[in-house]
């Protein structure tokens, strides 16, 4: 009893199962196809048979072997969720960083137009590109994290703002340092932190993202093997064998809830320091 | 005028956002804390004091909305006509002759200058006409205007669920924090946060109506010419699945920021003076934890726009976001452009409504 207390008491529980979660995905969906025992479009028993020897979580829609498309199906998810948050926030940070540093109209207006864009959902504005000019893998990528950028530059806008009126800032701007290098020397390696728990939250956005648009049927294009995409095409068979949605459904959830968890127990941790040092300070 | 910043939750999660809604009654004071006894703050009451500040803020705000619109608008018909693809040849297919791609794309107007194309489309549009359905032939309005409603229908009663859940929810943690009941809250609620709603919409289908119970119905057939209120057993899953993925944000914040207020000086003050527990909570810590729940709910209600998508594309439920869905599928221009330009003049006006209903609450930043 005081174990599980303990538990579910402990910020570090939360980033010890969330990195636990998050590299036993990345592990499956990295080695996967080498230990897969068949290939991704392998057709070996007849449709949607329930799991017997041999092939352990049954056959989709066509026949293929619901364990070796499981195997071959993370990595897509995986290096698409993991380049859009990066570029997403790389893009972001440096538009940010831009209208703070030209401040005035270039300010006003990329500020008013990452507005316009949070009115999209973000679902709809990557169908609506996606739609229209294809679905290459990068292509996704790229939109998905244009979708991100607007929040992201909101983030850092915030961030340098609240940390300009610091003293240190100040006392450099008197000391008469260069505007740019006040920004890239002074208040970017002090808002990292939050930007970094920030790239956490919008992992976890991005795999729910894509694997929703997969779903959609706007992701990873068939015969190709993709969790998203074989909830898509083994949903006629939820009856009937139930195991070619439950296993890609329950791998996206576990990744989604692992990236999730990093990024709630870091920014939580790093929260909490913040505060102790700012009592210290005060003190 | 210019503290204005309210509406950016997406990017911080709710623990972290600032109140300003706990500035007002710890400004004025004690003494006015102890007098007014209103949920609203005495100052709405008090004539004149909706000044022409606030009114030109008001009329400045919906002006930029109304802007903001139309470079929606622009930015959905370059993203739809205007892109590499030809949508003449989307249309017919890679088979078609170049002679039939002409003649529609003349029929299309793809003929002309860009800025030509817009304002033909924008034009009958501002009265709320979006030309003709490519795919069934239909006027865009009459194919959508019941999908509409039927979306608005399912995000009513998802509402109508969710804020009194997420309140009861958020209220009974925050005055129980961090009992074990409230870490192992946070924990499902962490949980289905994280997991995308088509995830939560298959679970809910396994769990109710197939492998585990079979209580409800796992498709939405509902029947066009029957109103939806006759046949509420479709409802309850897509409903379910909304309420499930919004319901986190919205406890968590509730319950952070009555956390916050209870620990504010002046509901301190107040306990100094007396006043019994259960009138501190109800008069004064939880109408100021509402206002940041007003921000909230729009920024829901927008997410929900979005997530209906998913939803109803799971439920087969006959609203907007499978119409869309179906109008991407078979490149249907016309109907895409409507309801994408009809869900951000949502998300538009829910934000719109709620910044205002926050400034109209928060006296610090209505006078400033």
């Amino acid at each position: 009893m005081h174990a599980i207390k303990q538990f579910f008491y402990s910020n570090n529980s939360q980033i010890n199962v969330g990195l636990l979660l998050t590299s036993l995905i990345l592990l499956l969906a990295i080695l996967g196809p080498w230990l897969a025992p068949y290939a991704a479009q392998e057709m070996v028993d007849a449709r949607y048979s329930l799991p017997q020897a041999g092939i352990a979580l049954g056959t989709d829609y066509l026949g293929q072997d619901v364990f070796s498309r499981v195997l071959h199906g993370g990595i897509s998810i995986v290096w698409m969720s993991i380049a859009s948050a990066l570029l997403g926030l790389v893009l972001g940070v440096v538009l940010g960083l831009v209208a703070g540093f030209f401040k005035g109209r270039v300010d006003q207006v990329i500020i008013w137009t990452a507005d316009i864009f949070l009115a999209f959902p973000h679902l709809i504005l990557v169908l609506l590109v996606v739609s229209m000019l294809g679905r290459d893998k990068w292509l996704i990528a790229i939109t998905v994290a244009i979708a991100f950028v607007p929040g992201v530059i909101r983030l850092t806008r915030g961030l340098a703002l609240s940390i300009s009126k610091h003293e240190y800032i100040e006392v450099a701007e008197m000391m008469g340092y260069p505007h740019h290098q006040i920004l890239l020397r002074e208040i970017l390696p002090n808002i990292l932190t939050p930007l970094l728990i920030h790239l956490g939250t919008m992992l976890s956005w991005s795999v729910a993202l894509l694997s929703g648009l997969s779903f959609l049927g706007y992701g990873v294009a068939p015969p190709e093997a993709d969790w998203g995409l074989m909830v898509n095409e083994n949903k006629g068979g939820l009856q009937i064998q139930p195991f070619s949605i439950l296993v890609p459904i329950l791998l996206i959830a576990l990744f989604a809830l692992g990236t999730n968890l990093l990024a709630e127990g870091f920014g939580r941790k790093f929260s909490r320091i913040n505060e102790s040092t700012e009592v210290s300070e005060h003190a | 005028m210019q503290n204005l910043e309210l509406k950016d939750f997406s990017s911080v999660t709710p623990e972290q956002i600032s109140l300003p809604a706990t500035a007002g009654p710890i400004d004025r004071g004690l003494a006015e804390v102890t007098e007014h006894s209103s949920p609203l703050p005495s100052h709405v009451r008090k004539k004149g004091i909706i000044s022409t500040n606030l009114l030109k803020w008001i009329a400045k705000r919906t002006l930029s909305s109304i802007l903001g619109l139309f470079v929606i608008s622009m930015l959905v018909f370059v993203a739809t006509q205007a892109l590499p693809s030809d949508p003449a040849r989307v249309i017919l297919g890679p088979e078609a002759s170049e002679e039939a791609t002409q003649i529609l794309r003349h029929q299309l107007g793809l003929d002309q200058s860009l800025v030509t194309q817009y304002l033909h489309w924008i034009k009958p549009a501002l009265v709320g006409d979006f030309g003709i359905s490519i795919d069934s032939k239909m006027p865009v309005v009459n194919l959508i205007a019941g999908k509409v409603k039927n979306t608005l229908i399912l995000l009513g009663l998802t509402l109508l669920v969710l804020i009194p859940a997420a309140f009861t929810i958020g209220i009974y943690l925050a005055l129980h924090k961090d009992a074990l009941l409230d870490r192992l809250a946070i924990s499902f609620l962490i949980f289905v946060k994280a997991v995308p709603s088509f995830a939560i919409a298959y679970g809910l289908v396994m769990l109710l109506s197939t492998l585990v119970f079979n209580i409800f119905p796992a498709v939405s057939l509902i029947q066009a010419n029957q109103s939806v209120w006759s046949q509420l057993q479709f409802m309850v899953l897509p409903m379910l699945t909304l309420v499930l993925s919004s319901l986190p944000y919205l406890v968590r914040l509730i319950r952070g920021s009555l956390i916050e207020v209870l620990q504010s000086d002046f509901i301190i003050s107040a306990h100094l003076r007396g006043l019994s527990r259960t009138q501190i909570i109800w008069k004064y810590a939880i109408p100021n934890a509402v206002i940041p729940a007003i921000q909230a709910i729009a920024l829901i209600s927008s997410v929900l726009l979005g997530g209906a998508l998913v939803v109803e594309v799971v439920f087969a439920y006959p609203g907007i976001g499978s119409a869309l869905n179906a109008a991407v599928d078979i490149r249907d221009i016309p109907v895409i452009q409507a309801v994408v330009v009809f869900l951000a003049s949502g998300v538009m006006v829910i934000n719109l409504l709620a910044d205002v209903v926050t400034v109209l609450l928060t006296p610090k930043l209505r006078t400033a």
